[in-house]
């Protein structure tokens, strides 16, 4: 690791885009996350990091409200997105989640063609007139999700037919395509290949212009790389957030630098 | 000796043969099981096997064999000229078996000893009268000629079944001295006992298999019989089916073929929205306690025998459409559509109702196998549930969907009863659901039922309406298969 590299990154002060407030989440009886406090900024890859079964994930889905799909999850305190409280009774899940969109650990294109899954989300929200509207979004997103020139001869094949690496980018250029102002990712490289996450890698650091990125990893060279801010989850708790390189040359607490280091986890 | 004490005697040395087998491996193995190559059971079952299957299976095919080898003789030694005009050969020999066994009976019940049953004369004895005093009764008196190959037919029966038990018997020694001799502590009977399992399984398999065959060509001969007696061109192309019994019937399939279709349709129209609506509904939407009683409650549906469902059509839903659509009770709509309580409607919905729980129940499994991380996808772009069931679950889940609804409608074109009591008898090609009209399978039961000749054409087109239909479900089968098989996505 690099750690002159990490230091240089550009940490500018941004708006705060989520707040959390003392967010405690409950899977039935057992206490999965507590009292995590974090702001997440927007044009920022956030990324979480920690061992398994530390809530990472679970705080994740609570930023879109997927956790509402589960029965026994029950969620506690608050989370604001620009300062509006998504938990609250007038907030529509649906709607939010049109606003924060989210990327999977395993690929998951639905099984029609790539133009469908690409044009799945907009067409939903409505987000265009006619045909030739649609035909752009969808050039438009495959493009940023840098699988454009991979699949443009083929668009009625099914998104199934992908490789790996393509299934996960083209599920990226799904989730864009709605035109989210969040894009929220569940260890979106944990099923490719070195390769494949690197041009995801790649993808991430660019969609950064755009969306507030937050990241679940457990790859810690992967966060190191692609995040300018990085929150340490240990046993539903959070541990650490802080600037990437500060986290990780410098953590405050001593969970951190043994996790960092190797020696839990 | 009879049958039933060589079994017991057969199993009893199985038994026996399994206890030595095993004592002897362990003896082999001076009492210490580590040394065997095999647990002793396996040696114990390897002996009760070389007994049982040979001797046993012996046994079952010399039950088969003997009685045509000894009819055959018996019936080419009997003279011509005992046969009287306008009877066959079958009748005799009929009268042949009835005497031999009626003899067998005389003498086991005491009557007679085996030796004066022997020196029996029809001339001198009234046959007829000693065997009716055993309760047998025979049609005629008997006859020399018959009572002769009645003899030579007890004969042959009990020199076939001496020599079936001493056959069995030796085969039964051999096996055990045989397989004994083989056990010792480095014999692998557990290889052995494994093949034998195999050929087990293989035998179950390829009955079931040869089973299907089987039926599949006894319907195969009567139909070619029924052609050579029936144009096939009025079978296949006709338009009018009209049974009658003075031999110039119209029997065409066509009109019964339009009614089974019609039928199956309307029931396919009530049972698939309902079923998979039910099924969308129980595995999307319901709660695990709701589902935990809905479903078996749904397939309670599915174990009422189709009956009780005729019932249900007869009583219940005919006059009821009788009353909306007809005169009946002075018709609450004022039509005259409908004239009488049985009708394609009526056996339609009734038969919806019947497959209701069939199509749900797959389809929920199928929805079921939907990846949760598909519907996860859907709803993380911002979909509502409902769009993402009809956009991403159910289009994944279809060609699983239209196999479901295949199968159901290849239960409705084979279903019976229910048209009985609900659609009527008539054969007509109409396009009116409110009309009686009859299927296939209602014609097979009644062209069959009562008095029949095997001989007309009458009774074997049962046997072509039933290969028909036969050739109909199998090939919707196997386009569900083939639906199911080709367009089945690869999740994984």
């Amino acid at each position: 690791m690099n750690t002159m590299n990490m230091l240089d990154k550009s940490l500018d002060t941004k708006t705060t885009k989520i707040t959390a407030r003392d967010v405690n989440v409950y899977y039935g009886d057992s206490h999965a996350i507590k009292d995590v406090n974090v702001e997440i900024d927007a044009n920022t890859v956030t990324a979480f990091i920690g061992p398994s079964g530390c809530g990472k994930s679970t705080f994740l889905r609570c930023i879109n409200r997927m956790n509402d799909t589960i029965d026994v999850c029950r969620v506690r305190g608050d989370i604001l997105l620009d300062g509006e409280d998504i938990y609250d009774k007038r907030v529509d899940p649906v709607q939010l989640r049109a606003k924060v969109g989210m990327v999977f650990q395993k690929p998951n294109p639905f099984p029609k063609s790539i133009y469908d899954n690409v044009s799945y989300g907009p067409r939903i929200h409505g987000l265009s007139r006619n045909k030739a509207e649609m035909d752009d979004i969808v050039e438009k997103s495959l493009r940023r999700a840098a699988i454009w020139e991979e699949v443009k001869d083929r668009l009625d094949a099914p998104g199934t037919g992908l490789s790996g690496g393509q299934q996960q980018r083209l599920c990226i250029a799904r989730a864009i395509a709605t035109e989210p102002e969040v894009l929220l990712m569940d260890e979106p490289c944990s099923a490719l290949d070195p390769i494949a996450t690197a041009q995801v890698e790649e993808l991430i650091d660019e969609l950064r212009t755009n969306y507030s990125v937050v990241i679940v990893t457990h790859s810690m060279q992967q966060a190191a790389r692609v995040s300018q801010k990085t929150a340490f989850f240990h046993l539903g708790n959070l541990v650490e957030f802080g600037p990437t390189g500060q986290i990780f040359t410098n953590p405050e607490d001593p969970r951190t630098e043994s996790y960092i280091t190797g020696r839990i986890g | 000796m009879p049958i039933f004490w060589l079994i017991v005697i057969l199993l009893a040395l199985t038994a026996c043969g399994y206890w030595f087998g095993r004592s002897r491996a362990l003896a082999s193995a001076n009492g210490n099981p580590r040394e065997l190559h095999s647990l002793p059971v396996y040696y114990g079952a390897n002996v009760a096997m070389s007994i049982a299957i040979p001797a046993l299976m012996t046994l079952a095919i010399w039950l088969l064999v003997q009685p045509m080898v000894i009819e055959s003789r018996v019936s080419a030694s009997l003279p011509s000229e005992v046969i009287p005009e306008n009877t066959s050969i079958g009748l005799i020999m009929g009268d042949v078996r009835r005497l031999s066994d009626g003899l067998d009976e005389v003498v086991a019940q005491g009557f007679l000893d085996a030796k004066q049953a022997l020196d029996l004369n029809s001339e001198t004895t009234d046959i007829r009268a000693t065997l009716g005093e055993v309760g047998v009764a025979l049609g005629s008196d008997v006859r020399p000629e018959v009572l002769a190959a009645a003899q030579q037919y007890r004969q042959l029966s009990a020199t076939g079944g001496r020599a079936m038990t001493l056959v069995c018997l030796f085969l039964a020694l051999g096996g055990l001295v045989l397989s004994l001799r083989k056990t010792n502590k480095t014999f692998r009977a557990r290889n052995v006992v494994e093949r034998g399992i195999l050929a087990l399984l293989v035998l179950a398999a390829s009955l079931a298999i040869l089973t299907t065959v089987g039926i599949v060509f006894s319907m195969l001969f009567e139909t070619i019989n029924f052609f050579g007696l029936h144009a096939w061109r009025d079978f296949f192309f006709g338009t009018t089916w009209a049974p009658n019994f003075r031999g110039d019937s119209e029997l065409s399939m066509l009109p019964l073929l339009w009614g089974t279709l019609y039928i199956s349709a309307i029931a396919l129209l009530v049972a698939v929205p309902v079923g998979l609506f039910a099924a969308i509904y129980l595995s999307e939407y319901a709660g695990s306690t709701v589902r935990s009683f809905a479903k078996p409650l749904l397939e309670i549906l599915a174990g009422i025998p189709t009956i009780v469902y005729g019932l249900f059509a007869l009583l219940t839903v005919g006059p009821l459409l009788l009353k909306l659509f007809g005169q009946g009770e002075e018709g609450l709509l004022g039509l005259t559509w409908m004239s009488g309580a049985t009708s394609v409607l009526t056996a339609g919905v009734v038969m919806g109702i019947m497959l209701i729980p069939f199509v749900s129940s797959l389809s929920d499994d199928i929805i079921n196998a939907v990846p949760q991380a598909l519907r996860d996808g859907s709803l993380g772009l911002g979909a509502t549930k409902s769009e993402t069931i009809r956009q991403v679950v159910l289009p994944a889940a279809l060609p699983g969907i239209v196999g479901a609804i295949l199968l159901a409608a290849s239960r409705a074109i084979g279903e019976t009863m229910i048209v009985v009591m609900g659609a009527g008898a008539i054969a007509k090609f109409s396009a009116n659901p409110f009309e009686s009209m009859t299927t296939i399978t209602t014609r097979v039961v009644s062209q069959l039922t009562g008095d029949t000749d095997f001989a007309s054409p009458e009774t074997l087109v049962a046997f072509a309406l039933g290969l028909s239909l036969f050739v109909l479900t199998l090939g919707l089968n196997v386009l569900a298969l083939y639906i199911v098989r080709k367009y089945r996505e690869q999740y994984d």
